[in-house]
């Protein structure tokens, strides 16, 4: 068992399960391995990380080895192997959104939501990080808060003001 | 105002619908290519038509489609590669966020041309609206027919699926996408075998980068030798460029290859100038990996010609004093933008996304990220200018895929046309802490560098 984090073991609802085998049913027979991204961000979708329990049951599900899952999800950023907060925010922080200032918002993040990059707001609402280019070089600075990756575009330190507020009424 | 072929209809109300799209002429690709064309016919239109591959690589289409093998009874595979992540380019995301159907409708056309009956769209995955967006679109074109079984009665059967990647700039490279949809990690294969003999699955395939794909409709609908004449030379055609930093009007333009490069940074059918009325600086011409270029050989060619947005002459002169189309996400660097500061992020970058299969580029884009990191922060030293560049030379040419020269590039472009703002930083620690330098004062190329072909 990959050790990430202290985690009780999650369980698979069987309208999950539905939709890992509409996902399996795209590939030929016996390569139900190219399923294994699709289904990792759909566990990451529920229960917004990808704990090592969820991942062995993957494995299981593939019938593959759960180190073949351990790499894939340590390989790939987007999935994450702790616990985020409710709503995790990535700024692009890659050269073309810095040129229009992508530092100053996630400098600004940082003060805003008073955690460091990569911790979680004590109310376990927000968690932040800086990743690299988002595709969206002309609307920069771009950010995305998962689990949807709703996309805000054209930042500014007052929008993020704004949508901060927002998502803590919601 | 120049043609548009693959943005004609993007302000169009509706246009990401079925019913809109079909409304403007949508599918009329599929109906010519299925009911009227042969496999083989509809490959021939697409290599009269000169496209290159719009991915980066600037390869022929048609040609790589010649390549594809076609032994009996073994499935052959589309991929379409829509895992934009090189900085500077979002082309991709912005013609599957507004026109779906175009890249659904290109990939009908060109799987029937290649003999694939499964087709999958490998979408990045940061991209989840887009991925919404996309099955939306498909679900729609299966249920009117335009997929699926019998498709118009024909006999050919397609279905097409959306995948999604997990967040790695490596997957853009076409193994490493191969790798990914596989369900592995993104580590790019050692060619040979190519895909077009050994790809998903270890079968045939063949990997197109979306904007590519949207392009065989309108050359299936007006014929390939159309195609051919738009654009300059063997850049045919019209090109989608991303347009980011320091301009009045970023975005995405569709521009008909041989557009001069000034003409497109300042006319207000393009990118409207320099915002806050500032001069430009540099440019990065084709995405991040391809050489940054100071302001006069952006605009002009080292023998005072006129620079043009096509293949040929975005790289005249070589890597001495030009540069690439690449995926034409075109980056403008205005007057108070620091060099040193944007190489640094951009080796951050290469370095985080080297997958670390190949030593030089795992170790060497480290090692550029540090001294850079030194030098931009007031701690560099004079050897370090050099150290750099003896770094960047192991990188280059010695990786699997073309990420380490991706990485080298940048660095080795900034130092022969920015050295003295290298230096600067060196010789004033403080003062670089607070200002910049300004606009540049061009450095001499240190080297002639030979003239590296478009991979």
């Amino acid at each position: 068992m990959l050790k990430v984090e202290e985690q009780t073991p999650v369980t698979f609802s069987s309208e999950l399960l539905a939709k890992f085998d509409e996902i399996k049913s795209r590939y030929p027979e016996g390569k139900q391995k190219s399923a294994l991204l699709p289904l990792l961000h759909l566990v990451q979708a529920e229960f917004l990380w990808v704990p090592t329990s969820a991942m062995d049951q993957v494995a299981a599900y593939l019938n593959i080895q759960p180190i073949e899952v351990y790499e894939v999800a340590t390989f790939y950023t987007m999935y994450f192997l702790k616990p985020q907060g409710k709503y995790a925010l990535e700024v692009c922080r890659t050269g073309p959104c810095c040129l229009v200032g992508a530092e100053k918002i996630l400098s600004h993040l940082e003060d805003k939501l008073g955690v460091k990059e990569g911790e979680v707001t004590p109310d376990g609402l927000f968690s932040f990080r800086g990743v690299e280019c988002l595709a969206a070089c002309g609307f920069g600075p771009v950010l995305q808060i998962s689990p949807e990756y709703t996309f805000y575009e054209n930042l500014t330190t007052e929008s993020v003001d704004k949508l901060i507020e927002d998502l803590k009424n919601k | 105002m120049s043609r548009k072929l693959l943005l004609e209809h993007i302000n169009v109300p509706g246009i990401n619908t079925l019913e809109v799209y079909r409304q403007k002429g949508g599918y009329r690709a599929v109906e010519k290519a299925l009911k009227t064309l042969t496999p083989e016919e509809v490959v021939e239109e697409v290599k009269k038509s000169g496209l290159r591959g719009r991915g980066g690589a600037g390869f022929p289409t048609g040609m790589k489609w010649s390549f594809l093998a076609k032994p009996e009874g073994v499935a052959r595979y589309l991929v379409c590669n829509a895992d934009e992540s090189e900085p500077g380019t979002f082309k991709d995301r912005y013609l599957m966020t507004y026109i779906p159907h175009a890249l659904i409708e290109g990939m009908i056309v060109s799987s029937f041309a290649l003999g694939a009956k499964v087709s999958y769209i490998y979408v990045r995955g940061e991209m989840m609206p887009q991925i919404r967006i996309l099955e939306k679109a498909i679900a729609e074109a299966k249920a009117a027919g335009w997929l699926g079984k019998n498709i118009l009665g024909t006999g050919y059967d397609l279905e097409l699926y959306v995948q999604p990647g997990g967040g790695a700039y490596i997957c853009g490279e076409e193994t490493a996408l191969l790798e990914s949809l596989e369900g592995k990690r993104g580590n790019p294969r050692i060619k040979p075998p190519f895909p077009a003999i050994a790809g998903l699955y270890g079968c045939p395939t063949v990997v197109n980068n979306v904007e590519s794909i949207a392009a065989v409709v309108p050359i299936i609908n007006d014929g390939g030798d159309e195609y051919a004449k738009i654009g300059i030379g063997r850049s045919t055609g019209t090109k989608l460029i991303s347009a980011s930093g320091n301009l009045v009007k970023p975005g995405v333009y569709e521009i008909e290859l041989g557009l001069p490069v000034e003409e497109f940074i300042y006319s207000d059918e393009y990118c409207g100038g320099i915002a806050n009325g500032k001069r430009l600086k540099a440019t990065v011409a084709g995405g991040s990996s391809v050489p940054v270029l100071p302001a006069n050989l952006t605009l002009k060619l080292a023998n005072g010609e006129p620079r043009l947005m096509s293949y040929e002459s975005l790289s005249e002169g070589g890597f001495a004093t030009g540069t690439m189309l690449g995926s034409g996400g075109f980056i403008a660097f205005d007057e108070d933008q620091c060099i040193v500061r944007n190489t640094w992020n951009f080796s951050r970058f290469y370095h985080h996304e080297s997958c670390g299969q190949c030593s030089p580029c795992r170790e060497g884009t480290g090692w550029m990220e540090k001294i850079l990191h030194k030098i931009e922060h007031g701690h560099g030293t004079m050897d370090d200018v050099d150290l750099l560049w003896d770094v960047q030379r192991k990188i280059e040419g010695n990786t699997i895929c073309p990420l380490g020269d991706a990485a080298a590039w940048p660095v080795a472009s900034a130092i022969r046309h920015f050295r003295d703002e290298f230096e600067w930083h060196i010789k004033e620690p403080v003062k670089s802490q607070s200002q910049n330098y300004g606009l540049a004062n061009y450095a001499t190329p240190i080297e002639k560098a030979p003239v590296t072909e478009e991979k």
